[in-house]
Order: structure tokens, then C-alpha cells, then sequence
């Protein structure tokens, strides 16, 4: 049997014409619109902020609410795959992110962040979907490693989600192979950013960009 | 016949009718109660090929145990009335190749999810299959 060298892919020189780029901005899954809180508190705090002088209630009371949320985010230990192992040295006393107020539990119902920390298989898709569904709003998804990101080296693979933006809506996506628990717990230092720069009851800012 | 490991490994071939017979013959002739494990090779225009891997322990005998099935076909006997193990290899083989084994008590999808189309193993497979709503 003939073996063939494989035909090195060049990427274009324009990003916007990689296939792989326009796929994903194609199918990944877009977080809505602030919190998925009641339409009561929503109206209330409406009709505060447009009341004359009312946006120093509302902002005053978003940075307490955005501090409390971003002290006590609890991930959901959800570990697929060796990116897991960093996940628990992240969590362990090295590390330490009970620091930061994080509490790695093991019910969905009482998390706020999702770390989905390996690779997304197309049987697992489904259950991944419905942990994340049990999730109480207003909750956040971390993307930790090249397979949940992109699917990786397993990304032509016949059973793998490219990306596990195509079944949840991502904040932060943690890029390595594993990534080290430095990486992650920079991730989660640029979440709890994003979610002290939530405004307005839970809308959501523009990211700022933070990269050391 | 090549050495491989402790014992002598041998490759039998046999016609995919004589499948079961040649099992049953090794299993309870040259006592070769391992049952290692069950396989196939897609050999493209050449048809599938099924592989089984028994052995007797006691004695350091490893049988590879060969079938072509031949262009286009894709059934063959279960070995499961001899090997109780072959279950799963044969529902794995099912899963991956698309082989139906006669006889198998059981033969559904194992590894993939029963609403699966298609069998990932065969080289006919398309590389980034959709499976729509994931990808």
C-alpha cells in the first residue's frame, strides 16, 4: 500500500477566510442577553434606572451584586478528560482557588461556573447540555484546553464536537494542551473581571481586553 | 509462523463459513481458552476481514484467527456459542464496521449512540461526517 506525505495545509493570509475561523462563527452558541432572572426584578430595576437620578441605585447596586457574584463563583467539577487532572491541581492547595472564593461542588444546582475541562464527545454532547441547563442563572462556561475549544487533535475525529461552543455558550476559553493551573487560574481571574464589568442588572459589557 | 512474546504465534485463515467450526475446534482441541480479543480490517475493494485473537495460556499458544469475507459481504458467524467474551468484541465490531454476526444474542451498538448512522471504522467513512445539531 502507497503512503502519501501529507499535503502541508497553509492557512490564508486573511484569518476571515480560514475555514475553521468562519465555521465558528457559524455554529457557536451566542450567551443571551444578561440574566435569565425574573421579568419582575428585570422591570423594577428598568424603571430605578431610568427614574431621575435613579442609575446611582442600579450602578451602586450592580457593583455590590457583580462583587458578591464574582467572590463566590462555584464551578461544577465536570472533568472529561486529562485536562481534569489540571482542573484538580487548580483546585487543590498549590494552587488554591478557594482563595478567590471558588468552591469546586458536585451538584449543578448549586454552581454558577461550568468548567468543561476535556474532550466533548457527540454521545456526551446531550448530558453536557443538561448539567448546564440545571445550572441556576446567572451562570458562566469555561472552555479549558485545545478540545474543548476546538476539538483539538481529535478535531476530524469521527465522535467530536469541534468546540464546546456548539452546545454552550463560552466566556472564557483556556487555550494549552492541558493547560498548566496557571493558565487556568488566569482564565478565572479574566472571568471574574468579566463579571465585575456586568452592568446594569446582570447585562453584559463589552470584554476588556486583558492579556499579561 | 512468527515468534512473538513467550509462545509461537500462529495465523490461521479459514473461509468465513468455517468460522465458528475452526473456533470450536481451537477451543476445545488445542485448548485455547483465552479469548484475547475480536477485530476487522477494512481491506477496501478487497472486503472486510475479521480477526480473532485466542490463546492457551497454559501452553504459551497464541492463535490469530483470520476470515475474509469476501467483496461487499458483510456477515458472518458468531463466535459467541464458543466465547462467551466475544459478545461485546462482536457488538464493538458491529459498531465500528458494520459487520452482522449470525447467531449473537444481542447484536446492538455498543460504543456509539444507537441513533448512530453509519459504522466510523470502514474506509468509506467521511472525514467530518455531520451529526447534526453538534456539528
Amino acid at each position: 500500500m502507497e503512503i502519501k506525505a501529507p499535503t502541508p495545509q497553509v492557512p490564508p493570509p486573511v484569518w476571515t477566510e480560514f475555514k475553521d475561523l468562519q465555521e465558528w462563527e457559524k455554529y457557536r452558541q451566542e450567551r443571551p442577553e444578561g440574566d435569565k432572572h425574573s421579568a419582575l426584578f428585570e422591570s423594577v430595576t428598568e424603571g430605578i434606572h431610568h427614574f431621575p437620578g435613579g442609575f446611582l441605585v442600579t450602578t451602586v447596586a450592580d457593583a455590590f451584586l457583580n462583587w458578591a457574584r464574582k467572590s463566590s463563583v462555584w464551578p461544577v467539577t465536570f472533568g472529561l478528560a486529562c485536562c481534569a487532572i489540571e482542573m484538580m491541581a487548580t483546585f487543590a492547595s498549590r494552587f488554591d482557588v478557594e482563595r478567590l472564593g471558588m468552591v469546586p461542588w458536585a451538584s449543578p444546582r448549586h454552581s454558577d461556573l461550568m468548567i468543561v475541562s476535556g474532550t466533548v464527545t457527540i454521545k456526551m454532547a446531550p448530558m453536557l447540555k443538561r448539567i448546564y441547563d440545571q445550572m441556576p442563572d446567572p451562570k458562566w462556561a469555561v472552555s479549558m484546553g485545545s478540545c474543548a475549544n476546538s476539538g483539538g487533535p481529535f478535531r476530524h475525529g469521527y465522535h467530536v464536537v469541534k468546540g464546546v461552543d456548539r452546545v454552550i455558550p463560552v466566556d472564557v476559553y483556556v487555550p494549552g494542551c492541558p493547560p498548566p493551573p496557571e493558565s487556568l487560574l488566569n482564565g478565572l481571574l479574566l472571568l471574574q473581571d468579566q463579571i465585575a464589568h456586568f452592568r446594569k442588572t446582570g447585562r453584559r459589557a463589552a470584554p476588556t481586553p486583558k492579556i499579561d | 509462523m512468527a515468534a512473538e512474546g513467550d509462545g509461537p504465534l500462529l495465523t490461521v485463515s479459514v473461509v468465513p463459513d468455517r468460522w465458528q467450526e475452526l473456533a470450536r475446534f481451537v477451543k476445545e482441541t488445542l485448548g485455547c481458552l483465552y479469548f484475547n480479543f475480536l477485530s476487522a480490517v477494512d481491506w477496501k475493494d478487497q472486503g472486510l476481514e475479521v480477526i480473532a485473537r485466542v490463546e492457551n495460556l497454559d501452553v504459551g499458544l497464541a492463535l490469530m484467527l483470520r476470515s475474509r469475507l469476501g467483496p461487499g459481504r458483510s456477515a458472518c458467524a458468531s463466535l459467541v456459542p464458543v466465547y462467551r467474551g466475544a459478545e461485546w468484541m462482536e457488538r464493538e465490531c458491529f459498531d465500528m464496521f458494520g459487520i452482522r454476526f449470525d447467531g449473537h444474542p444481542d447484536l446492538r451498538r455498543i460504543l456509539l449512540p444507537q441513533d448512530w448512522e453509519g459504522h466510523p471504522l470502514l474506509k468509506s467513512y467521511p472525514v467530518d461526517a455531520p451529526h447534526p445539531p453538534y456539528r
